[in-house]
């Protein structure tokens, strides 16, 4: 016993004398292939390795394709790092899995941060995100003038009569081939993150945020329906491009002048503003139940397994300032998490191209249901809404959805709420 | 003759064969064991629940099916109400599958299908359409895929087994796709099925001199399907001429030669020379092809995934989908093993019919 003390005691000294007294935290990124992201996020781990003599943040970065699985198949393993990081709708459902523990940082640390970015579930918060993103309808001066349109605002969005008149208005002009692009080529996430806020406007949901136990009579209630039918239209009423939208098209197709308006992304923004010269970002329409727009994207978060959450935690904390904020906002285009950082940035500073983006965050934003069910709810969403498009019959199609995502629920035992 | 083949063999046959025993028992037979077992639970992919056995509940979930009588809507005078074309008019099917407590067996239950009979509606139920419907399109894919395939390789071996100048470079363009990979043909292909400005439409449209209206390939539920059966039989008959020119080439020229001697015309010699000498390479083709066409994935993947309305869905596509994208390990594998059985039993059918009868 005693000589195994002792030899513990002798490979301990060795250590120390052989590598500095930091230990080491393994993180894993998202980013991979984006040069300028990987070289912001590596510039956190730069700076904070040499503030401070206790603890040394390895980064290793995936691709954002293969990032979700991969951190699946490590948590399998048991083999996760200690600072990951996760799409915000999807953190409860690691959280819930037991992936991720509480992230243990002061509440005065994210005082001012936007909602979107907060990453709460259970009560507690699991991850916090260095900014958020936001959607809006880009529109030209020029096309909004010809037409004869209002410019709508924050305080007064454009009714759906309203909104169904620009876009008969743009049809007619016959200068479009399109009237709207909602890009439909973009699979996955972007259809509940974009789409499902004009469910919610509506008056429906994708579950029943009261008790996250069905879906009946909020994804096939009336106001779905409504939904449902106003969403067909728009493709079979030829106003939008459907699921076999060309890929370029949704890159390239509003700068090209195809289309007279688009459904898009405060990370589009820059790379439109470039070309076009007179554009516009206005809010989302308001079909009766205010003007709504989805929030959450990457956060930081420490795994359950991870044995030094303290230092994982401080690391966090270190990133979350507000010249880290800002950097990540100018280099990529995103929106910032809190207001003096916003203030730092070129884009959404006062004054600012981008400025309208952090105000329909603010304003507009709601959260993707918080709940661990949601990853499946949005892959069954984002069908129901595929089919939709495609011309299914919306009441069987809204039927078949709530169907699936309650028997989900149910076999997950209600996922713990 | 007591002993056994098997135990005579020498030790280092057993090593050589070893490592690729290991292999396949732990890639393939173990995992085919595990999805046996979970099929029968309520396993997830990630979960802090206990899994839980639930017997057969998952196997009923998924081929569960109902008859519907549905009478036509009367008015008070008891007349059916027909809408402007004269066609009566029904109750929607969300009437009896939805919350009735008249019919608690459908409940949860989708149309598949349905017809008229006389005035009332037949409609066949069933608990997972999807399934149904992905059922339904890999036998399509299945039964238009291996004889065409299988066909289609055969006439390209016939062509290039001549011994001609340049043969090779023949031989060559014929084998090329499968080299690629599949998910890159795959993507081409999306470009040359494209909607607007597609390949395959501007080469229709020049043909018919600008008469052919374009066509979404691979956006309509009507031509999705044939798109992509078109496109893989492409894809991989190259591997299979392969095979059959490999048996061409084992066909001893002395018959041909004594075919020619006896005044066989081209036909007669391929009727009674070449195709009993391909006998073993056909049964070869047919089952590879057999089992190829329904492990298809890759293309649904990329070009389609299972969209338009369903219209290409297929088995291992749903099975991944479930099992991964939506973390239900039970749901998947429950279609992993009803694949089988179907894959086991008609190769099965396949080797009977084959068989050399004495």
């Amino acid at each position: 016993m005693k000589s195994k003390v002792l030899f513990a005691g002798a490979v301990s000294v060795i250590f120390a004398n052989a590598a500095p007294a930091q230990t080491e935290l393994t993180m894993w990124y998202h980013g991979a292939g984006n040069e300028v992201e990987s070289r912001l996020i590596n510039q956190i781990v730069d700076d904070f390795n040499a503030s401070q003599s206790d603890w040394a943040v390895a980064i290793q970065s995936f691709p954002q394709e293969s990032y979700n699985d991969s951190v699946v198949a490590a948590a399998l393993a048991g083999d996760l790092p200690d600072i990951i990081d996760v799409d915000g709708p999807v953190m409860p459902n690691w959280a819930w899995s037991g992936y991720m523990q509480p992230l243990p940082i002061d509440e005065a640390a994210y005082a001012d941060f936007l909602p979107g970015p907060r990453g709460v579930w259970d009560g507690k918060l699991y991850s916090i995100g260095l900014w958020d993103a936001a959607v809006a309808l880009y529109a030209r001066q020029s096309t909004i003038d010809a037409l004869g349109l209002r410019v709508p605002t924050l305080d007064n969005p454009w009714s759906e009569d309203e909104f169904m008149a620009a876009l008969d208005a743009a049809k007619a002009s016959g200068d479009f081939e399109y009237a709207l692009d909602l890009g439909m080529a973009w699979t996955g996430e972007w259809y509940p993150y974009a789409f499902s806020p004009f469910l919610q406007s509506f008056g429906g949901d994708i579950v029943d945020r009261s008790t996250y136990k069905t879906a009946e009579g909020v994804l096939n209630g009336d106001a779905a329906i409504a939904f449902g039918e106003w969403w067909q239209n728009l493709f079979q009423g030829g106003y939008a491009p459907g699921t076999s939208q060309d890929p370029a098209d949704r890159d390239r197709g509003f700068i090209e002048g195809k289309y007279a308006f688009g459904w898009n992304g405060n990370w589009a923004a820059v790379a439109h503003m470039a070309e076009v010269d007179d554009m516009l970002f206005l809010p989302a329409p308001d079909f009766g139940n205010g003007s709504t727009i989805g929030a959450a994207s990457w956060q930081f978060g420490i795994s359950a397994s991870s044995e030094h959450p303290d230092g994982a935690a401080a690391f966090i904390e270190f990133a979350l300032d507000d010249k880290y904020l800002a950097a990540f906002s100018d280099g990529i285009g995103l929106i910032p998490s809190t207001p003096s950082a916003a203030a730092m940035t070129e884009n959404y500073k006062a004054g600012g191209p981008l400025e309208v983006f952090f105000g329909l965050s603010e304003a507009q934003a709601v959260l993707r249901p918080v709940t661990p069910g949601y990853v499946v709810a949005a892959k069954v969403f984002e069908k129901a809404l595929a089919d939709i498009a495609n011309g299914a019959d919306v009441a069987d199609t809204l039927d078949a959805a709530v169907d699936e995502i309650n028997a989900d629920i149910e076999r997950n035992g209600g996922y713990g709420h | 003759m007591a002993r056994s083949r098997l135990t005579e063999s020498n030790a280092a046959g057993w090593g050589f064969a070893l490592p690729a025993f290991a292999l396949v028992a732990t890639f393939i037979i173990l995992p085919f064991f595990f999805a046996f077992a979970f099929s029968l639970t309520n396993q997830r992919l990630i979960s802090p629940n206990p899994t839980e056995y639930v017997g057969f509940q998952n196997y009923r979930n998924l081929l569960g099916l109902g008859l519907l009588r549905i009478a036509p809507v009367r008015d008070d005078a008891g007349e059916i109400v027909r809408d402007a074309n004269g066609a009566p008019k029904y109750p929607r099917v969300r009437t009896f599958t939805r919350n009735n407590p008249d019919y608690p067996q459908y409940q949860g239950m989708r149309e598949w299908f349905g017809w008229r009979s006389g005035d009332d509606r037949v409609v066949v139920l069933a608990r997972d359409v999807i399934f149904m419907k992905a059922l339904v399109n890999t036998l399509i894919f299945v039964a238009v895929v291996a004889p065409v395939q299988g066909g289609l390789a055969l006439v390209l071996a016939l062509l290039i087994n001549q011994k001609l100048r340049g043969i090779n470079v023949f031989r060559t363009i014929y084998f090329m796709p499968v080299v690629v990979s599949i998910v890159v043909v795959s993507l081409l292909w999306r470009f040359i099925y494209d909607g607007n400005d597609g390949l395959l439409n501007n080469i229709i449209g020049a043909l018919t001199f600008g008469l052919f209206e374009p066509r979404d390939w691979l956006g309509d539920p009507g031509t999705a399907l044939g798109a992509i059966i078109a496109m893989s039989i492409w894809q991989a008959v190259g591997f299979h001429m392969v095979i059959w020119l490999s048996g061409l080439q084992t066909i001893p020229p002395t018959l041909y030669e004594v075919a020619r001697i006896e005044g066989a015309n081209a036909w007669q010699t391929f009727r009674y020379v070449t195709w009993p000498g391909l006998r073993n390479t056909a049964i070869l083709v047919l089952i590879v092809i057999t089992m190829q066409a329904f492990a298809i994935f890759a293309q649904i993947d990329v070009m389609t995934n299972g969209g338009p309305l369903d219209s290409t869905q297929t088995l291992v596509f749903q099975a991944v989908e479930r099992g991964y994208g939506k973390q239900d390990i039970s749901g998947g594998s429950v279609i992993s093993v009803i694949l089988f059985l179907i894959v086991l039993s008609i190769s099965l059918l396949q080797r009977w019919l084959t068989r050399e009868r004495h």
